[in-house]
């Protein structure tokens, strides 16, 4: 079997590695799959969530406009709706009466906007690659339609660069690329990584077998010296990625020097509105200016995030750090290295 | 403040129930907080419903109503024997829609054999609330009284009458516009009968009908009560697959979706088996199921052995069922 | 890191398709990809189709296995 063929290699040096993306955390814990790596090896997580990684700040942006006018909605995906910042959740600011809805697709917000002229529709958006098309194109679809009323506030974010700021560290042996995120930037920007920073990446699948082979790769080549990038998820992930949405990406943003929750500002990292686009710039049209915003010092999500610790390391772990009560941002959203840890975790014996 | 959260069925209500209700009513009936009130021979049970939308796949909030309360009195081992309602609606709503409701409430109050003794109808300014909201009170004789929390021990085997989610997902797949397979329907019915046969046997401990919060909301609150863990057995759990690829899609935990026509039940090993095959005998038991076990471990918490032979913790719900992109 | 979920193209009008997962049909926005056809699997994030997915590959964990097992033996 795949798994054990894992656990039996044999390896000559002690090995960490960081899965870069939080549905891999979540697999990895869900499968059991820890129990399956030769003891030198060693495989920490990293920021890969878009939720844990954008700032308090942005939470408080979103609250206070939706508690500013009756006019204003704020639309966001559901993740975020639980997440606190210093003045609470955005379902928080539901409660108290401010307009705050979750939707599965950027699509639902347009539409809101379309349908309802008297109303200022912000769409707080996070993620990835692979989320920032589907925002380009609404930005674009209501230029088109010329649709007003519409607005986006972007705190989308580029993988790349929190790799590159990683790797560069030289404290890691390899990457567990994100499979998803690959779909949309290919492969070959991580070849720029594996080269300068002499970091082997392996590009993988979510389930357990594409997770098992791909370990299996990338022990392979952090022994062999193989600074180079392997694709283990060709079903879904080509050479030059998704063109389409490159190109939607391209037109709509600019990258920008972004602040990431528990890291700090990771320069070109993230995606702002290009001037062209700047009458649907949510941080124009409301005059937003940015906070900072001290996070809780007992957390530890940014080491964790670095993959300096483990989340059990953190001293609130498990205590007054749960998923009812989160303290930090990991413990939130479920694929959160925290709350994966915490529902999933080693902690679980069953004995 | 009080949040949407707080009326989720998940932690939160919990957690106001246990700060503000309870110490104000404070009484040993309402402290052991079942389904239903018992107290001498009777049971007696309250709740609001205001379901959107309201009509769906396989009923409306008229039969949801209705059902929701012999339900809850079923699990509590009592048979229904009158109703209360009270029905508001917002001005403006079409008479044709009342019609529709009040049909299907006669409907299964007849099927059951429990009468709407008496009633209330009100009609608020439009905007007010949304619609229409019932509330719906039943009064039962209890033919079962050896339920309760206290009578679990560990070793005792968890049962459910059949596949958990379906209302949710027929109410939930409106707010996301899915198109749902010919036939799939909410598991909304009244449950009386499966009880009476399965109470025949004997040996049953506690039950209580998932519905809003889901198995995990029952679960875990079955495990605080009792101080004892849980342990589920993923293969065994009797999801649809339409429900667990809606879950995949959308992001949400399958263990959190409602269901209106389904039970729990914790029984005696000796007995599970029987109690077991006599469910399958009726049309929606067929899919019942043995899912998990009561262990002697001083942690009032719910285990998941996933099928990849991994443990995971699963947690209530804490909150509204919201969609993720991760 | 994001949810994406394989689903089958049932019907396709302009860029908005009608996809399908094991019983469950949805709208699925079809503008970052081009030449979709019915028939096609997509993966499916937050309500966009991001990749078609390549039939030829689907087997490649199990050919790559394979290749392991050659190289090795
Ligand atoms: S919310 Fe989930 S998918 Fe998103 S980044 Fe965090 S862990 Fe990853
Ligand atoms: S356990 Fe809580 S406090 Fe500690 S790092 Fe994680 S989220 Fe932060």
């Amino acid at each position: 079997m795949l798994g054990e063929k894992l656990k039996n290699i044999k390896v000559k040096r002690h090995l960490r590695f960081m899965e870069v993306c939080g549905t891999h955390t979540v697999n990895i814990c869900r499968f059991g799959l820890r129990n399956l790596f030769p003891e030198e090896v060693e495989l920490r997580s990293g920021p890969g969530c878009p939720v844990c990684v954008t700032p308090a700040s942005a939470i408080k942006i979103g609250i206070d406009l939706a508690l500013k006018n009756d006019k204003f909605v704020i639309t966001t995906y559901g993740d975020m709706m639980k997440v606190p910042g210093p003045n609470g959740t955005l379902a928080d600011a539901k409660a108290k009466g401010g307009k705050v809805f979750s939707v599965y697709s950027i699509t639902e917000a347009l539409s809101l906007a379309e349908k309802n002229e008297d109303l200022k529709v912000i769409f707080l958006a996070v993620g990835f690659e692979t989320t920032a098309p589907a925002s380009a194109w609404a930005i674009k679809e209501a230029k088109l339609k010329n649709i007003k009323n519409f607005f986006l506030l972007s705190f989308h974010k580029l993988v790349p660069p929190a790799m590159e700021l990683l790797a560069s560290e030289g404290t890691l042996d390899g990457f567990l690329c994100p499979g998803h995120v690959s779909t949309i930037i290919g492969t070959e920007v991580y070849k720029n990584i594996a080269r300068k920073y002499k970091i082997p990446c392996v590009i993988s699948g979510f389930e357990a077998e594409d997770i098992i082979f791909a370990m299996i790769k990338l022990i392979e080549m952090a022994e062999n010296e193989a600074y180079d990038v392997f694709n283990a998820y060709k079903r879904a992930v080509k050479k030059e990625g998704n063109k389409v949405a490159q190109g939607l990406l391209n037109e709509v943003f600019e990258e920008v020097d972004s602040e990431w929750r528990g890291i700090g500002v990771i320069p070109k990292s993230g995606l702002d509105i290009k001037e062209e686009y700047a009458d649907f710039d949510a941080k124009i049209a409301f005059n937003i200016e940015k906070e900072d915003i001290p996070e809780n010092p007992a957390c530890k999500c940014g080491e964790v995030l670095k993959g300096y610790i483990y989340p059990y390391e953190c001293p609130l772990f498990g205590k007054s750090c749960i998923p009812e009560h989160p303290i930090g941002p990991c413990m939130i959203s479920s694929e959160g290295s925290c709350a994966a840890y915490y529902r999933y975790g080693g902690r679980l014996k069953d004995d | 403040m009080i949040k949407l959260a707080h009326g989720s069925g998940g932690e939160k209500t919990r957690e106001l129930i246990e700060k503000l209700f309870l110490p104000a009513f404070k009484n040993p009936i309402l402290e052991k907080l079942e389904d239903s009130g018992r107290l001498n021979g009777i049971a007696i049970t309250i709740d609001g419903y205001t379901v959107k939308p309201i009509f769906f796949r396989g009923g409306d909030i008229g039969k949801l109503s209705i059902t929701g309360t012999v339900n809850d009195l079923a699990v509590c081992g009592a048979r229904p024997k009158a109703i209360a309602v009270s029905i508001i609606v917002e001005d403006g709503f079409p008479t044709e829609k009342l019609e529709k409701i009040v049909s299907s409430m006669a409907k299964i109050s007849r099927e059951v054999n429990a009468p709407i003794v008496t009633g209330d109808f009100k009609v608020v300014s439009k905007g007010e609330i949304d619609e229409i909201f019932i509330i719906t009170s039943g009064i039962g004789e209890i033919f079962y009284p050896s339920l309760g929390a206290d009578r679990v021990s560990a070793g005792d085997r968890i049962i459910v009458s059949g596949p958990i989610g379906d209302h949710s997902l027929a109410i939930m797949g409106e707010r996301y516009e899915v198109e749902l397979p010919q036939g799939f329907e909410s598991d909304c019915a009244p449950i009386l009968k499966l009880v009476e046969a399965i109470t025949q046997v004997g040996g049953i401990k506690w039950m209580r009908d998932p519905t809003r919060g889901g198995l995990a909301a029952a679960l875990n609150e079955l495990a605080k009560a009792i101080n004892k863990e849980i342990l589920i057995y993923e293969d065994s759990v009797p999801f649809r697959k339409e429900v667990l690829n809606f879950c995949e899609i959308f992001g949400f935990d399958p263990y959190h979706l409602a269901s209106e026509g389904r039970f729990i039940a914790v029984v005696d090993k000796e007995k599970s088996e029987k109690i077991l095959s006599e469910l399958t005998k009726f049309p929606e038991g067929k899919n019942a199921a043995i899912i998990g076990e009561v262990r002697e471990k001083s942690k009032g918490r719910v285990i998941v052995k996933t099928k990849f032979g991994g443990l995971r913790l699963l947690d209530p719900p804490t909150g509204e069922l919201l969609p993720r992109i991760c | 890191m994001c949810l994406a979920v394989p689903h089958k193209v049932v019907e396709i009008n302009g860029k908005e398709a009608i996809t399908e997962l094991g019983g469950i049909k949805k709208k699925t926005r079809l503008d970052l990809l081009e030449d979709v056809k019915v028939g096609d699997f997509v993966l499916v994030h937050a309500g966009f189709a991001i990749e078609k997915l390549n039939p030829e590959e689907a087997r490649e964990i199990l050919d790559a296995w394979r290749e392991i097992e050659e190289h090795q033996s």
